[in-house]
């Protein structure tokens, strides 16, 4: 069976370039970077370099504003919580929006659990955050703003710089959780006027288990994990070298051609989800028409289960999404569909399909040949096994 | 294959493949807690689960039911209590989740069946469906299936049923599946530690009442009627009359308990409601059957005769115990003929 990968949201795989350039640094050049003999210098020296890169990638002004995480979960953490303790002197109020990711959401409940306040911003029915709420949230004990850059479920792009301009106005520093858009879109912390920014190697063809926070200059957020001096204090444990090489080759290739595969990815993007609302009826797009991320189709699809369609595709090899990756293949009904206003049972009919470097037109053409038949199958048995089974007394 | 992560689903699910059945898992998820117990469709059986069906090689899926199964089971489960009731959750659970959403979700998988471990046999005669005890008659578990219908039973299998729980051990063994060795689980999944009288006690309102004989005449306090179940003789706080009581009676309507002698328990006939028979789409005349009023009570030679939406079930000896809420099923012989759902005992002696 041809399998067709659309979960690109969920993890990429890791791109050959990027396994090429990690290679040397698992036997070659194993050394530990705080050692101080030759081998530990040289890992050392390459460490520090690929910090400069990805400083360089992301806008940032010196290589020290960048600490390697363990994922873009880690980072959020960091973010939030070392933050949220930094401060917690000045004020205990945090803004967030409703549509984070959990990475985000859980750790400021976490928080309200420690005396801090949150403010969950709504968002409109195309899940976009209205800049002027987020002023209106401010208050003098105001600590944090934390909004995500884009969304990991319905793929729509926050105006960030008009967000970040606002926090800077109001001297609160701004965090994006940047996971969705680094290695898509232009990721510039001057741009967005960010003081916090978010990334996570495997969701841009590098490998999982390594991210990056972007801290500005000045701010000093408490770490989360003791041990060791590494990281500037701020993330103690032996920095995973193959991997952050494998990070900051990744991001580099990434902006090789970037408008020509976003526009590439927008094309595939628009004859998925334009096929599929055109050949099924009650069928429409979640999120924003435009201001969204290049490879992400979300559609609600009303009297169908999300979980039937996505087993009915995998038992075609095809692999989707209901929403975001879930442990124990729990799927809760998205916070995100039923923040937008979407209704219980259409957010649990809602299927994510996520695309990437390696999809191709064939495997969109695959799809609407399939999932059409798939969805009038089920919307067919539904009914008439209600009334083939007919046990209520 | 409906897979708990348990010894018998494990076989069933390996059987089928050996018998040449393209064989999907699936587990319900149900209970959105951590794992207490380890009891069917918890998290780590939904680990067992799936180190099972990595071992057998086949696709494997843990299918969402949490919404569904606390409307459909536990509400009701603690409604039954409030209404003075006994409910058996397992029945209710089979009539609305396993096979009902389950078997819907095979179906729309295009799969032909939905398997389950149970100990139960089905044998087709004609165009209809039959339902047979198992082979293993400790191991029987028709009794809480007997509320099949025939658009159900076309579309299940249960590779157990001609297997005794030594032979199924055994083929674990056999086929060196990991859970070869896990210890049965017998209690309400959904409830920690067995302690159902704590499971309500934090879902349901209880206010105290009085405990009174057959009399009328009041012998004591009791904390909430959910507390008490018919035929029961522990925890009625009579101790001081120096008598033995037992329940006789749940009243919601008056909050009352109504104790009495253990002959006071027996009555020679029921009422059930919510009907199901299996060889037959109706019943029309009075049947002679072997009647079981309880999971693992047993049979007792009984005519069960018609009235109307109800059947009346005369038992030829008198039955201790006759509680509202529990399942009572027909058998004659091996065959499942059908059952239905106490509604009250008739007659009682006293």
């Amino acid at each position: 069976m041809n399998k067709i990968y659309l979960d690109y949201a969920a993890t990429t795989p890791t791109a050959p370039e990027v396994v090429a350039a990690m290679q040397p640094y698992f036997f070659e050049h194993f050394g530990n970077p705080s050692s101080i003999y030759a081998t530990g210098r040289e890992a050392k020296g390459k460490l520090e370099e690929v910090r400069e890169s990805i400083a360089r990638q992301l806008g940032a002004k010196e290589a020290s504003e960048i600490i390697f995480t363990g994922g873009g979960s880690e980072a959020d953490n960091l973010a939030i919580k070392g933050m949220a303790w930094a401060r917690a002197k000045k004020g205990n109020h945090i803004i967030t929006s409703s549509v984070e990711h959990h990475a985000v959401m859980d750790a400021c409940k976490f928080l309200m659990d420690h005396g801090f306040e949150v403010t969950f911003l709504p968002v409109d029915g195309e899940g976009m955050v209205d800049p002027e709420d987020v002023a209106r949230a401010i208050r003098p004990e105001t600590i944090l703003i934390t909004i995500m850059h884009a969304n990991n479920e319905v793929g729509t792009i926050q105006p960030i710089a008009e967000i970040g301009k606002i926090a800077q106005d109001h001297e609160i520093p701004f965090h994006t959780d940047a996971v969705q858009t680094a290695g898509v879109l232009p990721v510039d912390v001057e741009e967005l006027h960010c003081d916090l920014l978010s990334i996570s190697a495997h969701k841009f063809y590098g490998p999982k288990g390594v991210g990056a926070l972007y801290v500005r200059r000045g701010l000093r957020p408490v770490s989360l994990i003791h041990g060791g001096a590494q990281e500037r204090n701020r993330r103690a444990g032996t920095e995973n070298l193959p991997a952050i090489v494998g990070m900051g080759t990744a991001l580099e290739l990434a902006q090789e051609k970037r408008e020509e595969k976003v526009a590439q990815l927008i094309y595939l993007r628009d004859k998925l989800s334009r096929g599929l609302i055109e050949a099924v009826p009650h069928v429409k797009l979640n999120g924003h028409k435009t201001q969204r991320l290049p490879g992400n189709v979300n559609i609600a699809v009303e009297y169908v289960e999300g979980e039937a369609m996505l087993l009915n595709l995998d038992l075609l090899g095809i692999a989707a999404s209901s929403g975001s990756a879930c442990t124990s293949g729990s799927l809760e009904p998205s916070h995100v569909l039923l923040a937008m206003g979407i209704p219980h049972e259409i957010a649990h009919g809602s299927l994510r399909l996520t695309l990437g470097r390696w999809t191709t037109e064939e495997d969109v053409d695959q799809v609407l040949a399939v999932l059409p038949g798939i969805i009038e199958k089920l919307r067919a048995m539904s009914p008439l096994y209600t009334t083939d089974c007919a046990c209520e007394k | 294959m409906a897979m708990s992560g348990g010894v018998d689903s494990s076989v069933a699910a390996a059987l089928l493949l050996e018998q040449g059945y393209e064989v999907i898992g699936i587990t319900m998820q149900i209970w959105p807690q951590e794992d207490k117990t380890g009891a069917c469709c918890s998290l780590s059986a939904v680990e067992d689960a799936r180190r099972v069906a990595r071992q057998l090689q086949i696709p494997y899926y843990v299918s969402n039911f949490q919404d569904l199964f606390a409307q459909e089971v536990i509400a009701d489960f603690c409604s039954e209590y409030q209404r003075g009731r006994t409910p058996n959750p397992c029945i209710r659970c089979n009539e609305k989740i396993k096979f009902r959403a389950l078997l819907k979700r095979a179906l729309e998988l295009d799969a032909e069946f939905l398997a389950t471990g149970h100990y139960v046999r089905i044998k087709q005669k004609g165009d209809r469906f039959l339902l047979y005890r198992a082979r293993d008659e400790h191991k029987d578990q028709s009794y809480v299936l007997a509320g099949l219908r025939q658009e159900q039973l076309r579309h299940l299998l249960f590779p157990l049923g001609e297997l005794t729980k030594d032979e199924t051990r055994a083929l674990a063994e056999k086929y060196q599946l990991p859970v070869a060795h896990k210890a049965e689980s017998q209690e309400i999944c959904f409830v920690p530690n067995d302690d159902y009288r704590s499971f309500l006690k934090e879902r349901i309102s209880q206010k105290p009442g009085q405990i009174v004989d057959t009399a009328g005449q009041v012998l004591g306090e009791h904390s909430g009627i959910v507390n008490f179940t018919i035929g029961q003789r522990r925890n009625l706080g009579l101790g001081h009359t120096g008598q033995r009581y037992f329940v006789l009676e749940v009243d919601p309507q008056l909050n009352r308990v109504i104790v009495g002698k253990k002959e006071d328990l027996s009555s020679s006939s029921l009422l059930a409601d919510n009907l199901n028979f299996i060889p037959l789409d109706e019943l029309e005349a009075p049947m002679e059957v072997q009647a079981q009023i309880r999971y693992n009570a047993p049979r007792a030679p009984a005519v069960i005769i018609p009235q109307g939406r109800q059947v009346r079930v005369d038992f030829a000896i008198p039955q201790s115990a006759i509680t509202p809420g529990q399942a009572v099923v027909f058998y004659q012989d091996q065959l499942v003929v059908g059952g239905g759902t106490i509604k009250k005992a008739l007659d009682l002696s006293r």
